[in-house]
């Protein structure tokens, strides 16, 4: 009997795999207002996702994630502007057959097993995964009879992460993932993400974790205050910040970094000059060239972090 | 052989038969859920017993008139013991599930909502069931309560009734109550009814101004659409009592779809 190959994760820390050019989205908020009394959640915010891609959703506390994604979801209704998810309405349950969702859940009932958990959610889709696949993707194993309650913080985000994928589905909505999780678990699910999108498979992940960002995403979508304010790659937005920095000590005066080709930036720091330079190579050479006592140089790429910030900052 | 996931045609998500199976499990996983919660399986199974243990057992041999005290108090909390089920399981259980956004996890799956509230419904009423069948055979075995088949038959169809009818008043609850303060409302709510519609004690040995708030609660007419089946009722007609009792289902529906759509709206 011949074995089907199954397309699933490889052993190795796959790096993340190029997309190709962008295809027809399969999910699309557009120009979408929503508010709630007084407050404008969403300000007229448009998003596309596309086959294959993993986008990461980033934003400051109120910034509109949640919003998005439960309109994505279709748990609650814009206020004006159109959700598209499959060429479809969301709300529809042939929609959601293809869509899986891992939110953050206050508590789940704990006085069911792991097993009967996912029982009944893979009750709900046509075409289910086979139980065996879903505990070795989400690293259940030999722990399917145990009760919910019994389980360890990463052992319970992990089921919830079974729940997301044991429908087979298309699209995949991650909300903070890997809260509370060691760096292993860490390690491991990000590895079953880019498997997903391997797979053709889109995710949709939000996170505070900037790293996992970095490390995941193909595309990074900033929102704040209800509007997308940057997309991008992730070297695209950390580029966006300036570039990068070089840290040296000199005797070269402030004026004179200044008048260098892309500097945007020149500070002192512990005594050691900082500048800012999107060239960066560029500006090391031509401050080489002018000073040999130059010392302790450091070059460093930029860091997500600083782009977020800056973007996110008000003004 | 590489299947592309995205090529799959939309497969049937609304056959009958995947209705009914989803229906099944999540019945039966409710069932189980409540079943295993020991504060709630315990409780909501152990007070009516004991109550009727204490209060009606004592009064195997005493009558009023015609009335058999313990055949009575049988009526009685068995309708005490299929409300407090209705209204724990679903309106603290709902409540809970509600807050900490795991409805919302399953309303974003596939499941048909009807088919989740069906699923607390059927748990409710197999409660209710549960309780009413320990306790008439407490009834019977020590109380020296005699019953015929036909009156236990009704007994058990007045449960399902009452079982769905207050159901719908733990959802409403539900949705209107913050959960973490569930517990307490629902005893607040639940307690003084069931007292004041005479589930305890009958109404005559009642003062007469206590008396007169027994028909405006759904609990006392319940509780006389049980009593009618042994011939202990009151005066007033079945059909008023009927009615009373779907008038109050239909308006603990209709007020929770408008709190419903009305949550919806600012989720």
């Amino acid at each position: 009997m011949p074995l089907n190959a199954i397309v699933y994760e490889t052993e190795q820390i796959a790096a993340k795999a190029s997309v190709s050019a962008p295809q027809h989205p399969i999910a699309a908020l557009t120009n979408i207002t929503k508010r709630y009394g007084t407050t404008v959640a969403l300000n007229d915010l448009s998003l596309s996702l596309h086959p294959g891609e993993v986008v990461a959703l980033l934003g400051p506390n109120g910034a509109g994630k949640s919003t998005a994604i439960k309109l994505l979801l279709g748990l609650i209704a814009p206020t004006s502007g159109t959700t598209r998810i499959f060429g479809s309405d969301p709300r529809k349950a042939v929609t959601r057959a293809r869509v899986g969702a891992m939110l953050q859940v206050a508590r789940v009932t704990e006085t069911l097993r792991v097993s009967e958990h996912l029982d009944l959610f893979r009750s709900y889709y046509p075409h289910p995964l086979p139980v065996a696949d879903i505990l070795r993707i989400a690293q259940l194993q030999g722990i399917e009879n145990r009760f919910f309650g019994q389980l360890s913080g990463g052992q319970k985000q992990r089921v919830l992460f079974a729940l997301a994928i044991c429908g087979n589905p298309d699209l995949i909505f991650l909300d903070e993932p890997t809260v509370g999780m060691d760096i292993e678990a860490r390690r491991a699910l990000w590895q079953q993400i880019r498997s997903l999108s391997a797979q053709g498979k889109t995710v949709l992940l939000t996170t505070h974790y900037l790293e996992e960002a970095d490390a995941l995403a193909h595309r990074i979508i900033v929102i704040n205050k209800g509007r997308v304010i940057s997309q991008g790659t992730p070297t695209e937005i950390k580029r966006s910040n300036g570039g990068r920095t070089i840290r040296c000590h000199t005797r070269l005066t402030k004026e004179f970094l200044q008048t260098l080709p892309g500097v945007s930036n020149v500070e002192w720091s512990d005594g050691a000059a900082v500048v800012t330079a999107s060239e960066a190579e560029t500006v090391v050479r031509e401050m080489l060239l002018r000073d040999e006592s130059l010392s302790d140089l450091e070059v460093a790429g930029p860091a997500l972090e600083d782009a977020f910030l800056a973007l996110t900052r008000n003004p | 052989m590489a299947t592309s996931a995205i090529a799959h045609p939309l497969p049937a998500v609304t056959g009958f038969a995947h209705t009914l199976r989803i229906l099944g499990k999540e019945t039966k996983y409710e069932f189980l859920k409540l079943m295993r919660t020991k504060s709630f399986s315990l409780s909501t199974i152990g007070f009516p017993v004991m109550f009727y243990l204490l209060f009606g057992i004592a009064n195997r041999n005493a009558t009023a008139g015609n009335i058999h005290i313990a055949k009575y108090m049988l009526g009685g909390y068995a309708c005490f013991g299929l409300i407090g089920a209705a209204l724990f399981g679903i309106g603290v259980g709902l409540a809970g599930e509600l807050a900490a956004g795991w409805l919302e996890l399953k309303r974003a799956s596939p499941m048909p909502v009807p088919a989740y509230l069906f699923a607390k419904c059927a748990s409710a009423v197999a409660f209710g069931l549960i309780i009413v069948s320990i306790l008439t055979a407490i009834a019977v075995t020590f109380g020296g309560v005699s019953l015929t088949s036909t009156e236990l038959i009704k007994m058990l169809g007045i449960t399902i009734v009452g079982s769905i009818s207050f159901a719908s008043m733990g959802l409403l609850l539900a949705l209107v109550i913050p959960a973490n303060a569930a517990t307490g409302i629902v005893n607040l709510i639940y307690l003084p009814m069931s007292f004041l519609s005479g589930l305890w004690m009958p109404l005559r040995f009642m003062p007469h101004w206590l008396q007169r708030v027994a028909p405006a609660l759904p609990t006392y007419h319940l509780s006389q659409l049980m009593l009618r089946i042994f011939g202990y009722g009151d005066s007033m007609s079945l059909a008023t009592h009927w009615n009373a009792l779907i008038g109050f289902t239909l308006l603990m529906l209709g007020i929770s779809w408008v709190v419903f759509h009305r949550k919806e709206q600012n989720a």
